[in-house]
């Protein structure tokens, strides 16, 4: 399922590009945000017989995409004073600006055979411009929402200047069941929870995927043979196999270094519990940590020279970083609680983490320092953080209390706002948030 | 012959239960197959059996608890353990897999560690008190299978164990 990126310069009534530092339609979403920015999507315009319904889909998929951000607020259809009937046209920049819609994007599709086949433009109402070029993109008719999203994150790299993330996937754990006997099966999603497969059963227990950079692979853990195992996964083929692993000995928490060459993960032997990295290749493992305490959910910086990982070594759960290959740990938590559960983000800039205080469960962020600490989220349970491609957004499982107790995805931004359920067909949890796709 | 050698080994497992943890007498399943082991309704098999699983689940203890966030064995704990490896040592068909598991307040990669702890724990235990090593394997399934579902301490209490299941056992 291919879709092709041809970036016709569509521009043809001899206007240049705005440039989007310069015109007025911009968000800056590093600040504290905000009114929504208004903007209208109208259906997209078909240029073959029968490709109207396509086009309504395709804009609400890019609606629904730019809405969920929390930063752009869509415009009814009921409210357009215009309609747009034909894709060439010139825009009736009054009617929109009527309505205060800031931006407009219009679009035209024509499907052939399985071929689809969209072209889009984004206009800057209040200017006057268009936004940056026309783009078209060509896919199947299967693959239809990732068009969709490939629309939505142009348009809001265009407006934000910050990379898009709404053509990627996320793999995690579908779960069923009562707390005491669910059943946990690993399923794959696009990341607001559309196309769900499943790529594993559910007769043994499987925890925390984590896919490759490049999200060819997924790491995760089964207790297929009984025990806990590390087992690599391929994403195309859906075949796997499971990584070398010592008699006696648990192996679990894995993550892919950034090269996907390499991984690391933690070991429990006796009572103790260490972290070690192994070539995916060889099998060749090497002790990254030598202590009595348990170290164990590593995750490497983006640049693939540090390993942030958390420890009870002080006599609680806290964060550490230490060189990739190992060596002198460095903590970097030292507020009051339990931390867990580190992520570099995909930016490098910051680590999100699980904290555990008084009781309730948060999901929170952290510079590399362990400076600038910031709650997120709060609940009975929250945990498992995981980043958007572009490192705005977190994904985590928040399980609600008692008996009835179920766990599900949500997703919040890292200024804490815009916290949303990702609606799964089943519970989720341990979610591992994939590449923004070619 | 097995069933006199069953017969001491019980003998020694309600000494040490008779010191250290008299309630075990208010488990009806153990009541009836400690007070009288050799009267003639033993079902072989059953928890009225001495060498049978269902005995050393029920009249034994299976299970041993922790405290919160520990992997330090209680008093009791002991005195469950010190009943698991006269069983064992009498009824040597058997091997174990010691699961270490922890209450719902945790990350899942801590409590598969803590988990751990919490097994291993148990089985050093064994092994000090003269199991095999060999015998003893240890499986961690953190906050994964809860026994208890509520979400206060009377069922976290519960849920921060490590269980001795038998395998094995050709004779039995």
């Amino acid at each position: 399922m291919m879709v092709r990126v041809l970036c016709f310069l569509l521009m043809v009534f001899g206007a240049a590009p705005v440039l989007a530092q310069n015109g007025p339609l911009r968000i800056e979403i590093t600040e504290g945000v905000i009114e929504p920015l208004p903007f209208a999507v109208p259906d997209l315009v078909p240029e073959t017989a029968g490709s109207a319904e396509m086009g309504a889909q395709l804009a609400r998929v890019i609606a629904a995409d730019l809405t969920g951000t929390g930063l752009f607020r869509e415009l009814p259809a009921s409210a357009f004073i215009s309609q747009v009937s034909d894709f060439g046209a010139p825009v009736q920049y009054a009617d929109w600006k009527a309505i205060n819609a800031q931006a407009l994007v219009t679009g035209a599709v024509s499907v052939q055979g399985n071929q689809v086949t969209v072209k889009f433009r984004l206009y800057d109402v209040f200017s006057g411009t268009e936004l940056g070029d026309g783009l078209q993109f060509a896919g199947t008719t299967d693959g239809w929402r990732r068009i969709a999203h490939k629309v939505a994150d142009a348009v809001y790299s265009r407006i934000t200047g910050e990379g898009g993330y709404f053509d990627s996937r996320v793999v995690f754990v579908s779960e069923t069941g009562p707390k005491a006997e669910r059943r946990k099966r690993l399923a794959i999603m696009d990341y607001d929870g559309a196309n769900v497969q499943y790529l594993t059963g559910s007769e043994a227990i499987v925890l925390a995927p984590r896919f490759s950079a490049n999200g060819d692979r997924v790491l995760y853990t089964s207790y297929e043979t009984g025990f806990p195992r590390i087992y690599v996964l391929d994403v195309g083929s859906v075949q796997r196999r499971v990584l070398e692993s010592q008699q006696g000995t648990m192996s679990f928490a894995p993550r892919f270094a950034p090269d996907g060459q390499t991984v690391v993960y933690s070991v429990s032997q006796g009572s103790n519990t260490d972290i070690y990295s192994m070539r995916v290749s060889t099998g060749q493992a090497t002790r990254l940590t030598n202590a009595p305490s348990i170290e164990t959910a590593p995750s490497f910086s983006p640049d693939g020279s540090q390993i942030v990982f958390e420890s009870d070594r002080s006599g609680s759960q806290q964060l550490y970083v230490m060189p990739a290959s190992g060596g002198e740990a460095r903590r970097i938590s030292f507020g009051e609680g339990r931390y867990g559960t580190p992520v570099w983000s995909p930016r490098g800039d910051l680590i999100a983490f699980t904290k555990q205080s008084k009781g309730r469960f948060h999901i929170g962020v952290m510079r590399n320092d362990g400076s600038e600490e910031r709650l997120l989220t709060a609940s009975f349970l929250d945990e498992g953080p995981t980043w958007s491609p572009n490192g705005r957004v977190i994904m985590f499982a928040r399980e609600t209390q008692g008996a009835a107790g179920r766990s599900s995805l949500y997703s919040v931004d890292i200024t804490g706002r815009n916290l949303r359920p990702v609606r799964t067909p089943e519970g989720g949890s341990d979610p591992s948030w994939g590449p923004l796709q070619p | 012959m097995k069933l006199k050698t069953s017969a001491l080994m019980l003998c020694a497992a309600l000494a040490v239960a008779a010191c250290t943890n008299p309630n075990r007498f208010d488990n009806p399943a153990g009541g009836a197959g400690v007070t009288d082991p050799f009267a003639s309704d033993v079902v072989p098999g059953s928890a009225s059996d001495p060498a049978s699983p269902a005995y050393f689940q029920q009249a034994v203890g299976d299970r041993v608890l922790f405290a919160v966030d520990q992997s330090t064995l209680t008093p009791e704990g002991r005195a469950t353990l010190d009943g698991q490896a006269v069983w064992l040592l009498s009824n040597g068909d058997y091997t174990a897999v010691i699961e270490g598991h922890a209450d719902e307040q945790g990350t899942r990669e801590y409590n598969l560690a803590l988990g751990a702890r919490r097994a291993d724990a148990a089985r050093s235990y064994l092994v000090s008190q003269g199991v095999p090593a060999s015998r003893l394997q240890v499986v961690s399934y953190g906050k994964e299978r809860p026994i208890e579902v509520c979400s206060d301490e009377t069922c976290y209490a519960k849920n921060r164990r490590a269980v001795t299941v038998l395998a094995g056992g050709l004779t039995g």
